[in-house]
């Protein structure tokens, strides 16, 4: 496999030079089943998952949650309390995990970093003028690299939507290898320069088809994406799991045609255990265990997390447990 | 012409103002007809469906809840023979109307009854006032069917409590035709949230669930049962009413009991001439 899947990537490779390639080849993907998708994705999430492997799921969940707070009203003492949950989830019981990853604006980022600084908790930052993704392509820039600088270890970029829908693929994807440089990607040989991980959020309550959501997919891995996400969470329209299916189709199919592994990560709307519990079965089912690990498939919430530790109590004690004995953010 | 085959009803649960199967999808004979048999995954939905009305009908004015409670008073009124049908002697729907009205009174009346200023040695207003517990789970008496029922749901809701009803199990029909008279009387939808079945699978749930804030055990007979109840209320400190004897005469005056237990006190300080 390594050896077709090496020549494959420099076939790859060559499409975001010309405009007439990328397209073709976006084009050219087969289209999305939009009734079969949904059904599938019905269907997955019929599964009955129980007691002890409900116990596993449920802390493999907690490992994959980016622990996000994307608010106007993000102050550091709030986002400190924030990191703070995030090293231990449950304070009263040991044995919880600690959480993926902390997500925040990059001016919120040194105030997490001080506390993170020493554990395995990763710190995420939107970027590129999160969340429209509106603004001249020096100012993503500098946003990121400010983000990298001040201490994110990722980076959750959107896409150009605008242009995207637009029809000029080569500026979106110009736009993810210049966010991906930023990143210190260029330079991660050299010592002492950081080095991000790249998310890229598609948006895809704002794609409008399954097949954009394909295209989109692909587009964001043929530039070098480590990551990509569903959503921004500022749209009514946020995750959904027919969308993530196909955003798992194509990060599966893009390995067996590179051989690079690509994350998913969906990302709002999903605030129970028992939908935590669906996508896993369906990142089980569609690419398989390699992805169930939160180095390749992440949730982006923030109440999800208060649920999953009440369910968590709920097994260990066998008592419902109630919000009150959770903190609030 | 042929004969016209009567309509049978099936009895089903009251959550968040809805009637619901049983999500196990079990069912019992009561009185030659189907009723739901509620499992720990019903009583767990009815607590959050308590739980999402608290908001809603704590923050109600008491003058609204009051014109509510009277409304139920109105539909019941309405559905007299319906319960006469189902075995209730007509005496008992009257004094379970009747009931409602007392309670409805009591509305905007027992804050200044059981609240009130207080004297402090101070420049300040001291100011008590009765709030609402929040969530109640309450064990229905087995008998009378509709009064024993409605005498123990009206005191907990009038206040702004949300109630889980453990309805009597040989005598579940009136709690669910009660259930249809609430679902008619702009009572928002979660305040009131009847389950019928055992007794032993529903109670221990509630009564250990971390999120119910106040447990009525007028209902239990069995005084293992209601001990070992009390024990699992204490986990998070809930108040708890217990058991009544088996000849308490519900027809009697109810007096403020039953409202005063499931409040909390809020005090207000409040400096002078400020």
């Amino acid at each position: 496999m390594t050896a077709t899947a090496t020549s494959a990537r420099s076939d790859l490779s060559e499409l975001g030079r010309s405009e007439t390639a990328l397209r073709t080849f976006l084009h050219g993907l087969p289209g999305v089943d939009q009734v079969g998708a949904e059904q599938r994705a019905a269907q997955l999430g019929t599964r009955s998952i129980k007691t002890t492997a409900k116990a596993e799921a449920i802390d493999l969940a907690i490992r994959m949650v980016d622990l996000t707070t994307l608010e106007g009203a993000d102050t550091p003492g709030k986002v400190r309390a924030l990191a703070a949950k995030a090293l231990r989830p449950d304070p009263a019981d040991p044995s919880c995990p600690h959480v993926g990853a902390v997500c925040v604006y990059p001016s919120m980022v040194p105030y997490v970093a001080e506390v993170l600084r020493g554990s395995d908790v990763h710190l995420a930052s939107v970027a590129t003028s999160f969340p429209s993704g509106q603004a001249p392509l020096e100012i993503k820039l500098a946003d990121t690299r400010a983000a990298v600088e001040a201490g994110a270890d990722e980076i959750d970029m959107v896409i150009n939507r605008g242009a995207f829908l637009a029809g000029r693929y080569t500026e979106v994807y110009d736009e993810i290898v210049a966010t991906k440089e930023a990143c210190g990607g260029a330079d991660a040989g050299r010592q002492g320069r950081p080095r991000a991980h790249l998310k890229v959020i598609l948006e895809t309550g704002e794609l409008a088809t399954y097949d954009n959501v394909r295209r989109a997919s692909w587009l964001a891995m043929l530039a070098g994406a480590d990551f990509i996400k569903t959503s921004t969470g500022k749209v009514p329209v946020a995750a959904t799991l027919p969308v993530t299916l196909v955003m798992l189709e194509a990060v599966r199919d893009f390995r067996a045609a590179t051989g690079r592994q690509v994350g998913v990560k969906p990302a709002g709307g999903i605030k129970t255990t028992k939908d935590a519990i669906k996508y896993l079965v369906m990142v089980n089912e569609t690419v398989g265990p390699d992805w169930l690990h939160p180095d390749w498939f992440r949730f982006g919430a923030s109440s999800l997390l208060n649920d999953l530790l009440m369910q968590r109590t709920k097994l260990t004690t066998g008592v419902y447990a109630g919000p009150d004995y959770f903190t609030l953010d | 012409m042929s004969e016209r085959v009567a309509v049978r009803k099936t009895y089903k649960l009251f959550v968040g103002g809805k009637f619901p199967r049983s999500e196990s999808g079990r069912s019992y004979l009561v009185q030659d007809s189907n009723v739901s048999l509620a499992s720990r995954k019903d009583a767990r939905d009815a607590v959050v469906a308590a739980r999402a009305a608290v908001k809603g009908w704590a923050g109600a004015t008491a003058y609204n809840r009051g014109q509510i409670l009277y409304r139920v008073a109105e539909m019941l009124e309405g559905r007299r023979e319906q319960f006469v049908a189902l075995g209730v002697p007509g005496d008992e729907v009257d004094a379970a109307t009747d009931r409602w009205v007392w309670y409805a009174g009591w509305s905007d009346k027992l804050p200044q009854v059981y609240g009130g200023a207080n004297p402090v040695a101070g420049p300040y207003f001291n100011l008590s006032a009765p709030e609402p517990t929040g969530v109640v789970a309450v064990v229905a008496p087995e008998a009378p069917a509709l009064l024993g029922l409605v005498s123990v749901i009206a005191p907990a809701i009038v206040t702004g409590n949300t109630v889980v009803v453990a309805a009597s199990p040989t005598a579940p029909l009136a709690a669910v035709t009660l259930a249809e008279v609430l679902a008619t009387s702009d009572l928002p939808g979660g305040v009131v949230n009847i389950l019928t079945g055992r007794l032993s699978e529903t109670v221990p749930t509630l009564a250990a669930h971390m999120d119910v804030n106040a447990i009525d055990l007028t209902g239990v007979t069995d005084a293992e049962l209601a001990a070992d109840m009390e024990v699992k209320a204490a986990e998070n400190l809930k108040r708890v009413l217990r058991p009544v004897s088996a000849g308490h005469d519900w027809s009697a005056d109810p007096g403020l009991g039953r409202m005063t237990a499931l409040l909390e006190t809020k005090t207000v300080w409040h400096p002078k001439g400020v």
